[in-house]
């Protein structure tokens, strides 16, 4: 199945004076799942919203199948949605609720019977028809609303931080739920997130917001190891993130020595940022590694240990560690040359790219 | 518990004062001749003269049209007052006429209606020349109505306002036109709003009498105007209770015929 069922081509959308989205450009192929993960406030759930035809671009165009559906009404969109508060209808019942759009498309009624009861049985709650939407728990009104949704059998299904109201069990749960319930149907999710675990755990593609803009967009293993820039390396789970300068290609130096790299196409002493993730550093014995630091706080996490810790230059250091170390004492911290990931400041996605593409 | 009694001894105090002893004292009142007997007599004469029966039928039927007439035009301005900007002004004006005296507003219309008022005034004007606006079954129903209004559209406008935003867009996003999600969701969903407007209109426009006289000029009787009469004209406080008492099995009628049905959360919270 090739082809983009949705594309954003220079959307922006302004609220008066303040602009929320700016220049968002994206391409989302179709059966694939792709979150959207960004703090509040970044303008995911506009993005959604103007997918859905709640909210309209103040200028761009929005593609769906290569058409151009800014004008088109919601309700003639082949796209449904889990809302962020489900939206479950209180005067109906499970049952009812999910065959809610099946009966406004004038589905026979043997049918729709049979496509709740086909639906239901996919998010388990087979035998739950008759039940009152008063009478769920909060994931069981939350597999309603999918249900609901994936009834309809939409091209692309919209979920809106559908898993913030459920504890972290449950949350973990549906994640792998919704994750295989994705690839049975081979319909594209775009889910809502500002949890990055969350995000690492289910997508196909992320797309990574803040302030209105999309910063990068990819795997979660190429976001993850390759961050644009300080704030997505920093939002996209822990890092340690020290100034440093490119002496060459392949060799940065920070922390004042230098260090072999996998990194190159950057200018010549070009400042830069080092990003080391905390659980690729090994604690070593002092003067075995590549650095030496003291060890300030040690917390028990149950898998690992987390650990801070300073260097001489007072540059401050997180590492996950299984084994056990003394607060207090001198250390070293070992890395490899993959370990580091150099970023440039300001270098915006198609150059970052393009210069991956050069040396990889 | 006990300083819980002692908080809630004024409510019951006036409960028992103001609702259950005039209650009691209309349900006593109707067990009584003119002449000061006691006699079911009342009870007999309303059951059997067709005079009262008729005047029954007649106020509920005029309470029927009134309410329906007023919903009609309640509805949709509480569903477009509760989609402007600023929706709590535009309430405050609507509701701002009930703050006015009945009797003023009642001569009010008087004014405009009658023979030489401003209706018949721009009438003649565009050589349409006078007519009978006044003491008809129309103005009556007119001016009923349109006091009527604002107790209809706030308990509406509520239900509305309650409404959960998102349970809209998520007809729409059903596929739901705009008329389909407000038969299906905004409608059934604002149900208890309109029982209660119906409540709230329904039972007064039983026992309307200042307006029937003045506006209907007599020609329309119903309850209310009984039980001026009887009260005050007749003095025959007997049949005036009598007809009170029936006034207030109407009103748990229609308690009960607009109570929530199944109560399955019909409101959202
Ligand atoms: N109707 C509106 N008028 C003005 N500003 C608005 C309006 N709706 C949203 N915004 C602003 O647009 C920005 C993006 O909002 P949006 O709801 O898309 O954020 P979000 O990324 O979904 O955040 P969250 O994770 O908190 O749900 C916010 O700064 C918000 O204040
Ligand atoms: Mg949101």
């Amino acid at each position: 199945m090739a082809g983009n069922v949705i594309e954003f081509r220079h959307i922006s959308k302004s609220y008066d004076e303040t602009q929320v989205l700016k220049q968002i450009d994206f391409e989302i192929e179709a059966g694939k799942f792709y979150t959207l993960l960004g703090p509040s406030g970044c303008g995911k759930t506009t993005i959604l919203r103007m997918i859905a035809g709640f909210l309209q671009p103040t200028a761009g165009d929005i593609l769906f199948e290569g058409q151009r559906v800014n004008d088109l009404p919601a309700n003639r969109r082949q796209v449904n949605t889990v809302f962020q508060d489900y939206a479950l209808f209180p005067h109906l019942n499970v049952a009812q609720n999910v065959a809610f759009g099946l009966e406004i498309k004038k589905v026979a009624k043997g049918q729709i019977a049979q496509k709740v009861e086909e639906a239901l049985r996919l998010v388990q709650l087979s035998g739950y028809g008759n039940r009152e939407i008063s009478e769920l728990s909060g994931g069981q009104k939350q597999r309603v609303a999918i249900a609901r949704a994936i009834a309809n059998e939409p091209k692309v299904l919209l979920l809106d931080e559908p898993l913030s109201a459920l504890d972290h069990k449950l949350r973990k749960e549906m994640q792998s739920e919704l994750r295989s319930l994705q690839r049975r149907l081979g319909i594209t999710f775009i889910f809502v997130t500002h949890d990055q675990e969350e995000a690492l755990a289910m997508s196909d593609q992320i797309f990574v917001m803040n302030a209105g803009k999309i910063l990068q967009s990819g795997t979660p293993v190429d976001i993850y190891d390759e961050p644009i820039n300080h704030f997505v390396a920093d939002f996209i789970g822990e890092s340690n993130i020290i100034p440093g300068k490119m002496k060459a290609d392949y060799v940065v130096s920070f922390d004042g020595h230098e260090f072999d790299c996998v990194d190159a196409g950057m200018k010549q002493n070009e400042p830069v940022e080092v990003v080391i993730r905390p659980e690729d550093l090994d604690i070593t014995a002092a003067n075995t590694g590549q650095v030496n630091v003291t060890v300030d706080t040690q917390l028990f996490r149950g898998v690992d240990y987390q650990i801070t810790a300073h260097d001489v230059n007072d540059n401050e250091w997180k590492i996950n560690s299984i084994h056990k170390t003394t607060v207090g004492q001198l250390v070293g911290l070992a890395f490899d040359p993959e370990d580091i990931h150099v970023m440039r400041y300001g270098e915006d996605e198609a150059t970052f790219d393009a210069r991956l593409e050069r040396y990889e | 518990m006990k300083s819980k009694t002692a908080y809630l001894t004024p409510y019951f105090l006036w409960i028992a004062l103001f609702v259950i002893a005039p209650m009691a004292l209309i349900l006593y009142q109707s067990f009584f001749s003119i002449t000061g007997h006691f006699t079911f007599g009342n009870y007999e004469q309303y059951l059997s003269s067709g005079v009262y029966l008729k005047m029954t039928v007649n106020s509920i039927w005029y309470a029927f049209i009134i309410t329906v007439l007023a919903l009609l035009v309640s509805y949709p301005t509480a569903y477009l007052i509760n989609h402007l900007k600023n929706k709590q002004l535009w309430l405050l004006l609507i509701i701002l006429p009930t703050w006015i005296n009945l009797l003023l507003k009642t001569y009010a219309f008087i004014g405009l209606f009658s023979q030489n008022g401003s209706i018949n005034d721009f009438l003649r004007f565009v050589g349409l020349g006078s007519h009978q606006i006044l003491f008809t079954d129309a103005s009556f129903i007119f001016v009923a109505t349109y006091i009527e209004i604002p107790f209809m559209i706030l308990p509406i406008f509520n239900a509305l306002d309650e409404l959960n935003p998102s349970l809209v867009n998520a007809s729409r996003d059903l596929g739901a036109s705009a008329w389909q999600t407000f038969r299906r969701v905004i409608f059934p969903l604002t149900m208890p709003g309109v029982k209660a407007g119906v409540q709230a209109v329904f039972i007064p426009s039983l026992s309307l009498f200042m307006i029937t006289r003045l506006i209907g000029g007599n020609r329309v009787i119903t309850l209310g105007t009984a039980i001026e009469e009887h009260f005050l004209v007749t003095q025959n406080w007997g049949m005036g209770s009598t007809i009170g008492v029936i006034l207030i099995l109407a009103m748990f009628v229609v308690m009960f015929l607009t109570r929530d049905r199944k109560n399955k959360g019909g409101q959202i919270r």
